[in-house]
């Protein structure tokens, strides 16, 4: 037996809690809409870096998305830039620094700012949090790369390295070296990003790690730090670390798990309760639920059992291949896994995949194609559903890993699925 | 593979496990005590390297099995699950505390304690009793323990003669209503029958949760196997089964299955017509079945939905129930957890860990304007009070009292 779920019909359904779902369902929410988000875990937000990377290479170095965007669309018309207007992004980046109340995000799609990864290797990033935003390596001259010793996955030593190496060869004057630090850590050899960031919410742990450091540092150097600087209090915690060493501080995102990208989760799951959205978590959208040929709601699955949550709107904001929101069997067969839309991969007989291990394999642009209200499209281009609107990575058509787009794509695509809603709605 | 194939789909999703991390960000306990390394690291990655009967190490006994990670996991690994196979098999391996037997069997206590309630409730708050309970068996002298109501709620149902009705349900009311809180049942009662239903209420005894959540998972089977062997004809008939204990009723919707393995006809139906109550009044309501005659209640509310609620993987369909109610307002609390999962933060060793992972929520209650806490979970009402002084109740205590009953 399926049994509806819910009181009544929701406004929207959205599937999938990552940055592009969260978006779309706290700007209906706070519409006033019924939203409902239904999502099989939480999203990978909190393993994001949590900037906002619009475009960093097309295919060459990027320094103005803004700029850069029509040409790259124009390149590849099944991008899922190609629905996104550049009024369009600008307003989804302002509607982002105002939804995080822990920091303020800079930075603008007019130019990329180009900040140290973990490695120390630089990467072109667009909207950032305010605490990053001092690690552009063409304004810095010298910095310390910090690490805590108990955090395994941090190698300051590695990181300066591989900054010195590419500001040289991008012709920078930048010098770069390691300082470790070993706060107290009660006898803990292994402390991770975590429990780090709930550490330096502690005055005691913070002020033991500034005088460490004033120790430490020479004169005129900004000092790099994994972004472990606390989660609610960060704004007031990264202030006074500087203030206490009398340096600018930065922050790099590090390994997984990212306090930067649950900083930023959080502050969008927080928006979403205070604005009366509901949230089931744990929870998967197995088919759509037709009722007289139209798409009535979501079939989804707990447990043992399948319910129907019923929907004016459906946004389809699963993820890609990696998270399940297209699915692939070993045959190569593809299907978009929770309404069965049409996907868009590899062209018949064509190879899935390359020799070369970094080759761009056909593969990894598979996903739904849009039209320009971010309706799914079938082979004939038009589309299938008129209220079911896909955001995020489960479009296919971009190479966010290689072109550093996909929080950019699931920000704006995000924003625009509510959009089209909003409009409807009127 | 497993000696037990109805576990295999459970241990076989750790291949989708891509060490991404976010059970550990989401993981209440970790986030609390160094003493657990965190799910990822005790689950998917051990896992691995365990075989079959063999399960060594002891840092896996601070896992709480408040199934959290298993929510969180966007691939679809059941973690809780497999962590809480190998922690029973650890503590098999080890010497089983006393402790753990008694704290397992509310059923056996319920039936001994309630002829001589006013005794055992004395003893149980009595400081010199507790101190020396904490020292010879290792509950900690200040974790919550409930009162004997001195009556059970079956001998009530027994005796309890409804009006007509057109529909059935069948209400499985846990060992909690039963002994300890015989009002939350009667209240159920009537407000099922308001609403139009008989319930039906069969003979039952404790669902095994917690006998499983300590380890002790032979037992446990034989209770949930002999609990779902008399709800399984009323499923049959088509009766659905609505539960007030959420973590009883997670238990035959999905544990007896995912977590004990046990893989048979009588339990595959009563899960599938199990229904948490605020789960099956809301349903009602998307039909247009449940009455709205409710009286005004003007009081501001918290409310928590417990981890275990939340394994059913429903949302919160109390937050729905209540917003109709006329000038009560709600405030939805956004923690995993309040620590206590059942037995876990009544043991010695693990009270203070139990208590730091529900600081959050029991902090949000106290610096609230609500007049009373909401939270589906007996063992968590009884935590929440003990943290905050606060009383705690049931959902459907706030819709009694709504529909005047």
């Amino acid at each position: 037996m399926t049994a509806q779920a819910g009181t009544r019909a929701a406004d929207a359904v959205v599937l999938g809690a990552g940055m592009a779902g969260l978006t779309a369902a706290v700007r209906l929410a706070e519409a006033g809409l019924r939203v409902v988000t239904v999502a099989k875990g939480l999203g990978s937000l909190r393993l994001a870096p949590a900037t906002i990377d619009i475009l960093g290479y097309g295919p060459g170095r990027v320094d103005s998305p803004a700029e850069a965007l029509p040409a790259f669309v124009a390149a590849h018309p099944h991008h899922p830039y190609a629905a996104v207007t550049p009024g369009a992004l600008a307003d989804s980046l302002r509607w982002l620094a105002g939804h995080v109340d822990a920091y303020a995000y800079v930075g603008d799609a007019s130019a990329n700012m180009l900040l140290p990864t973990a490695i120390g290797v630089p990467r072109p990033s667009a909207v950032v949090p305010e605490t990053m935003a001092g690690g552009d390596i063409r304004s810095l001259r010298c910095v310390a790369i910090a690490g805590l010793r108990a955090l395994k996955d941090f190698h300051p030593a590695l990181a300066a390295e591989n900054l010195r190496a590419a500001a040289a060869a991008g012709g920078l004057a930048l010098d770069a070296r390691p300082v470790l630090l070993s706060p107290p850590t009660d006898g803990e050899a292994d402390v991770g990003t975590l429990s780090f960031a709930r550490r330096f919410e502690d005055p005691g742990f913070r002020g033991a790690v500034a005088a460490e450091l004033r120790a430490a540092l020479r004169d005129e150097e900004a000092v790099g730090f994994p972004a472990v600087l606390g989660f609610d209090q960060v704004r007031s915690v990264w202030t006074e670390l500087q203030e206490a060493i009398g340096r600018p501080v930065f922050e790099i995102p590090t390994m997984p798990p990212s306090v930067p990208g649950m900083r930023l989760a959080r502050a969008l799951q927080e928006r979403l309760r205070r604005a009366g959205g509901r949230f089931v978590l744990g929870a998967q959208a197995v088919g759509p639920e037709i009722r007289d040929g139209r798409l009535a709601g979501v079939r989804i699955r707990a447990g043992t059992r399948e319910t129907v949550r019923l929907a004016r709107w459906i946004v389809l904001a699963t993820g890609g291949l990696a998270s399940g929101g297209i699915e692939v069997e070993l045959g190569g067969a593809a299907r978009e896994s929770a309404l069965g839309l049409p996907v868009f991969g590899p062209d018949p007989g064509e190879p899935a995949f390359l020799p070369g291990y970094l080759d761009e394999h056909p593969m990894g642009t598979i996903g739904l194609r849009v039209d320009a209200r971010l309706r799914p499209v079938g082979r004939d281009g038009e589309p299938v559903r008129q209220n079911v609107l896909a955001a995020g990575a489960v479009i296919g058509g971009a190479r966010p890993w290689r072109e550093k787009s996909g929080d950019g794509i699931s920000l704006s695509t995000g924003y625009l699925a509510a959009g089209t809603i909003l409009e409807d709605a009127g | 593979m497993t000696d037990e194939p109805a576990f295999d789909f459970i241990r076989d999703s750790l291949d989708h496990c891509v060490k991404c991390t976010i059970c550990e960000t989401a993981c209440p306990v970790a986030n609390a005590t160094p003493l657990f390394p965190g799910p990822k690291y005790v689950g998917p990655q051990a896992e691995r390297f365990r075989t079959p009967g063999s399960s060594d190490d002891g840092s896996l006994d601070y896992c709480s099995g408040c199934g959290i990670c298993s929510q969180a996991c966007p691939q679809g690994v059941h973690v809780a699950e497999i962590n809480s196979r190998a922690r029973a098999t650890m503590k098999q391996q080890r010497r089983m505390p006393l402790r753990d037997h008694l704290l397992s069997r509310p059923s056996v206590e319920g039936r001994l304690a309630t002829p001589v309630a006013p005794l055992a409730n004395f003893v149980l708050s009595n400081r010199i009793f507790r101190v020396l309970a904490e020292r010879t068996l290792g509950i900690h002298r200040s974790a919550p323990l409930p009162t004997f109501a001195g009556r059970t709620f079956q001998r009530w149902a027994r005796r309890h003669r409804p009006a007509a009705a057109e529909r059935e349900v069948v209400y499985f009311h846990g060992c909690s209503a039963n002994y300890f809180q015989p009002e939350l049942a009667e209240m159920t009662v009537a407000v099922l029958e308001h609403n139009g239903f008989r319930v039906l209420v069969p003979p039952q005894d404790c669902c095994g949760l917690p006998l499983q959540s300590n380890g002790i998972f032979d037992t446990a089977r034989s209770y949930v196997r002999r609990l779902v062997g008399n709800l399984a004809p009323y499923a049959r008939a088509g009766n659905q089964i609505v539960a007030t204990s959420t973590s009883c009723g997670l238990m035959l919707k999905r544990e007896a299955r995912e977590i004990l393995g046990i893989e048979d006809d009588d339990l595959r139906v009563v899960s599938e017509q199990t229904y948490d109550i605020c789960e099956f009044l809301a349903d009602l309501d998307a039909a247009g079945q449940l009455r709205t005659d409710f009286r005004a209640v003007p009081m501001t509310v918290t409310y928590h939905a417990p981890c275990q609620q939340q394994g059913h993987g429903i949302g919160k369909p109390a937050l729905d129930l209540l917003a109709l109610i006329p000038e009560l307002k709600v405030i939805e609390l956004d923690r995993a957890c309040c620590g206590i999962a059942g037995t876990y933060g009544i043991k010695r060793e693990k009270y203070d860990i139990a208590m730091k992972v529900g600081q959050g929520l029991f902090d949000d209650i106290t610096s609230s304007a609500a007049d009373l806490s909401v939270c589906d979970s007996e063992t968590c009402r009884w935590q929440i009070t003990h943290a905050t002084g606060r009383p705690s109740v049931h959902p459907v205590e706030v819709l009694h009292r709504a529909y005047g009953l």
